[in-house]
Formats: structure tokens, sequence, C-alpha cells
């Protein structure tokens, strides 16, 4: 493999990922180590998302479910007494398999049906949370009164710190990032392409559309899976009000406004939209926040308008799209 | 309890239905989920509730004319909301992909909800109880005043809808456009001013059910829409989305498991049963009752 060719830039990005958050911890602000976090798991959520909506076109509207999934059921492995990493392949089957059972008969709807139906598992998923008070503990959330969610431990070390936690989302990061790079230039991932411009024409060139399809869509719902695993651990409670629609809705304009397809403009994305309206919420007060989703709806109207391929687009995608407005 | 299930369920389905036919009207034309229906709603419940609270008292005292100014209030002024978010929202993505106009859509609903939110109010709002209700009971089962104006308005509005739809020659051009663009175009019809029709007719219905819904439930709130949204959407889907019959049939039938759900399973569960309705008919029977078959290129 060789070096990818903005490799210095990627250098430097590293080196800051790696090493502003300890100068952070160092000068004791935690709160933005905590934000640098969040804007990590939101970027893994990002990536897995992007497989779906990004690489294949599919618009899930109900993404945050596999989060949710995935946060309970690391809760719940968690107080029976199962380590993070015992649990972690255990959460991965859990988020893959109700991926493939949702994903299974749905595929085959049209692009906004599809999403539709996302955004209804989504709503339902959240819904039992709130109602199975036996095994979720209703709105109230978990862990229980007297209950504990373990935690980490690395060899002999354990995570106690949100620095450490910063260290081992990055860490994940890099694994979703690496899987979905890889991903979008292997054979899988032109099929996914192919199946977004023209899901006919690439029928008709011998591929499996809704085996395909399945396979993006479980990759997609096992990282979104492990994001709540690894959010769970850190927060040490979940609670169904962090699962609704809006959430969703905010992953998905993360990937409109940053450009869908490409993972540095979903970095972009989530930095736009997680850590700026933070940073600003600490400096101008908490009024500013009501004003921020106004904000966030008016750009996403004016970006699909006028940068349809968002900020950073995927170069592929934009040479498709600049090809497309010449031929109409 | 069945019939009085029965009753609440169709009072309810006025109201899905009247909220339904935005839906399906735009995407009969359009191809496309207009997301902000809800909102629209939303608005139009918000317009009622100012009208109804700050006309001037000796306008209160005549009943017939006092309702009739909040109604069509709240309908222009819902109609007027679609039809702008139409101009500068959907029309210059007219030929952008399908996803497009979603994204935008969700956009407008963002930008509305919190709108509403920070301008006007973040706790729900009690509706001005202005209508009279008098209790009436028909072999053990309660019925309202308010329940049968309700449904006598819906009914009312169907019907006119209905004739103009099929009697008139905007409708027929309307009929035209859902058909075809081009054709239309070509046969002499302004397909841009068919589809501001259709926003504005969708919106005053839509405004019309956030009106109906306020009254018959006593209050509402920046985000009442996004439920009876997913429902009346719903509705649209199992009538056959693009048909106008199918969508006011749908919303009476979902009123009406909604009631039941809530009267003989648990109120609880009625949001995931009616997600679970839409699901398994998108997956059985995706065209809906009344739907026809449609080619998925064209």
């Amino acid at each position: 493999m060789t070096l990818p060719r903005r490799w210095p830039l990627i250098a430097t990005g590293l080196l800051v990922v790696l090493i502003l958050p300890l100068v952070l911890n160092q000068l004791g602000n935690l709160y933005a180590v905590r934000v640098i976090g969040l804007v990590g798991i939101y970027c893994i959520l990002g990536v897995g998302l992007n497989i779906t909506i990004g690489y294949t076109g599919l618009l899930d509207l109900g993404y945050i479910a596999f989060y949710a999934i995935g946060a309970y059921t690391a809760a719940i492995l968690s107080i029976a007494g199962i380590s993070f990493w015992l649990g972690l392949p255990i959460v991965m089957i859990v988020g893959g398999a109700i991926r493939l059972g949702l994903g299974a008969p749905v595929l085959r709807l049209r692009g906004d049906y599809l999403a539709i139906v996302t955004l209804g598992f989504g709503e339902i998923v959240r819904l039992v949370l709130i109602n199975l008070d036996a095994i979720t503990n209703g709105p109230k959330g978990l862990p229980r009164v007297g209950e504990k969610i373990a935690e980490v431990k690395f060899l002999s070390f354990t995570l106690t710190e949100n620095i450490h936690f910063y260290y081992l989302i990055l860490a994940f990061l890099l694994i979703a990032i690496f899987i979905s790079h890889r991903l979008e230039h292997s054979r899988l991932g032109r099929a996914l392409i192919a199946i977004r411009e023209d899901e006919l024409a690439a029928k008709l060139s011998g591929i499996n559309i809704a085996r395909t399809k399945a396979v993006a869509f479980v990759i997609s719902g096992i990282i979104g899976a492990v994001a709540g695993d690894i959010y769970v651990h850190w927060n040490q409670f979940v609670s169904p009000e962090s699962f609704t629609f809006w959430e969703s809705v905010l992953l998905v304009s993360m990937l409109v406004i940053g450009g869908m397809g490409n993972v540095w403009g979903i970095l972009l994305g989530v930095v736009l939209l997680v850590a700026v309206p933070e940073v600003l919420r600490s400096t101008l007060g908490t009024a500013f926040v009501d004003y921020r989703m106004i904000a966030f709806g008016l750009l996403m109207v004016v970006i699909i308008i006028f940068r349809p391929q968002g900020l950073l687009p995927s170069r592929r995608r934009e040479l498709e799209l600049k090809t497309a407005g010449e031929e109409s | 309890m069945f019939f009085q299930q029965l009753v609440n369920g169709i009072t309810l389905g006025s109201i899905y239905a009247l909220f339904a036919l935005g839906y399906t009207m735009v995407y009969g034309i359009l191809l496309m989920i207009n997301f902000a229906h809800s909102e629209i709603f939303m608005v139009g419940a918000y317009l009622g509730f100012w009208a109804l609270s700050l006309l001037p008292v000796w306008v209160q005292g005549w009943t017939p004319g006092y309702f009739t100014i909040v109604f069509a209030i709240a309908m222009m002024g819902a109609g007027l909301l679609a039809v702008t978010i139409e101009r500068a929202a959907y029309r210059p993505l007219r030929r952008a992909s399908r996803l497009a106009p979603l994204i935008s859509a969700i956009g407008v609903s963002i930008f509305l909800q919190n709108l509403i939110q920070v301008t006007v109010s973040a706790q729900s709002q009690p509706y001005p109880d202005t209508f009279k209700i008098s209790h009436y009971e028909f072999f053990g089962v309660q019925v309202n005043s308010l329940q049968i104006f309700i449904f006598a308005l819906a009914i009312s509005a169907m019907v006119l809808l209905q004739v103009f739809i099929t009697k008139t020659r905007l409708g027929k051009a309307m009929r035209a456009t859902a058909q075809n663009h081009t054709v239309s175009q070509l046969m002499g019809i302004n397909v841009s001013f068919i589809i501001t029709v259709t926003f504005l007719i969708g919106g005053a219905l839509g405004g019309l059910a956030g009106v109906l819904n306020g009254m018959y439930y006593g209050s509402i709130k920046f985000n009442m829409g996004f439920f009876p949204g997913l429902k009346a959407f719903t509705a649209a889907v199992v009538g056959g989305i693009g048909n106008i019959k199918g969508a006011m049939v749908g919303g009476f039938l979902l009123g009406i498991i909604e009631a039941l759900t809530v009267g003989y399973i648990s109120s609880a569960y009625k949001d995931v049963i009616l997600f679970a309705v839409l699901i398994l008919v998108l997956i059985f029977r995706p065209t809906g009752i009344f739907g026809e078959e449609v080619t998925e290129k064209t």
C-alpha cells in the first residue's frame, strides 16, 4: 500500500488529534477534552452512516437506533459483569443481527420510502426502550440504583478519565476510517457506488443488489453499535432521551453539510455541528443552543440548494455531480 | 366500549385524513415526501390559536362568523406558508436527485419547529376553549358536539376537494400534471402554477387539521406536528400514496386503529403499533389500498 497523495496533511492532522487533547488535559481544560471525545463518537457514527448514505445512497433516518441498541446491549452486559472487550463482539453481533433483520425486508423499498421506514424503526426502538421497564428501566435509564457499568480495562490499566476514553475513541475512529477507506476502494465499495448512481445499470452489470445493500447496511449498523458501546462505558449512564429522531437528523445533516461519501467531509461536518455549537454555548450562553437549530435548518436548505455535494465532497462524487449538471 | 372507541377513532381519523391529503397531493405531483407538512400543520394550529385568542370580543359573540374567520386565517396562512416553502426550498431542486428535496424539507422542518420554540414558547400552551361543547348519548355511546363538528367539517372539505379535482378545469389539469409533467406542459398546462395550487390546497387542509387538532386535544406545542405527521403520512401510504380517496380512507383507518389500540391494548404502545403498520404495509403492499403499480424509472 502506497502513501496517500496528501500524506503530509494527514500526518499533521494525526499529530494534532494525538497531542492537542493531551495538552488541553494538562492545562486542566477537562470540558474541552470531553467535547473532543464527543466529537470523536459522532465521527465514528458519521463514518458508519456514510457507508449507508454516502456510498450506497440509502437515506437512513433511524441510524441512531443502532447507537441506542449498542449502548443498551453494552450496558446490560456490563451490569451482568461482562467486561468491555468480551462484550464488544456480542454488541457487534446483536447490532449486526438486528440491522440485518430490519434490512432484509426493507432494503428493496424506494429511497424515500426507505427513509420513512428507518425513521419509523428508530422511533419504535426509542418507544420500546421507554416502555420495556423490566429490561431497560424505562425513561430512568440504565444502570438502576445500586448497579454499575464496569470500567474499561486495557491490560492492567483502567480507563477512568476523559482523556483515557479520548484515546480509546480515537483508536476506534481510526479503525472505522480504515475500514471505510478500504471498503470504498474494494470491489464491494465500487458495487455500492454503482448502486447509488444507477440501481438498474448496476443490476444489469451483474451486481447482486439485495446482498450488496444488505452487507453495507449491516457494516454500518455494527459501527453504530460499537459507538454506542464505547459511549455507555464512558458516560456510565444511558437513557432513551439521547436517541431521539433529531439525533438521527443531526447525523444526516453532518454528512450533507460536510460532504457525503468523503471521510474528511464527515469530520468537518461533525466539527461544525457538534464542536462549534459547544464552544459557542460555553462562550455565548445556553440561549444560543436554541438558535443553533434554527441556523441548522436554514443551513441544510441553503447547502442542499447551492452546494449539494457538501463542503468537502469526495472527488469521485464531485466529478459525477459536475458532469450530471452539464448534461441537464 | 367498541363503539365508543370507534367514535373517538373517527374523530381522530378526520384530522389524519385532512392532514394526509397534503402529503398525498404533493407526492402525486412531485413524487416527494413533503416532510415539512407536519410543520404546516403546527403553524396552522398556532395561527388558529392566535386568531381565537386575539379576535375582538364583538366578533367572538357571533359564533358562525367567528369560526369562519378563524379557519380562514389558519387555512390561508398555512396554505401560503406551504407555497412559500415550495418556492424557496423545493423549486430550486426540481431537477436534483430524489433525496435532495427530502433533505431540504427536513431542513425547513427543523427551522420552523425551532423558530416557534424560540420565538413563541417551548412549553405546550392551552388552546382557547371557545367552542361550546355539549354532550349527547346514543345507545350508551358518548358523542360530543366538537366530535360531530370535526367530522362534518372534514367530510365537507373532502367532498369539496373531490368535486374540485374531478369536475373543474384546474382539477383536471392537476390530475394531468400528476401523470406526466412534460406532456401536460405540451398541452398548455402551466405546471409550476399547478404545483403552487397543489401546495396551497394541501397546506390549507393541513392548517385546518392543525386547528381541529388543537381544539380536540386542547393544547398545542412547537413539536406537535411530528407524530401526527408520521401518522398522516402512514395514512397516505396505507391508502396508496398519490391517491386522494386513499388518503381519506387511510386517515380514518389509522384513526380507528389508534383508538382501538388505546382502548384494547395499551396507550404506551399506540405509536409503536402505528409504525409497525407503516412498515408492514410498505413491505407487503407498498402501493397501498388504492394505489396503482408505478414503475420506478420514468
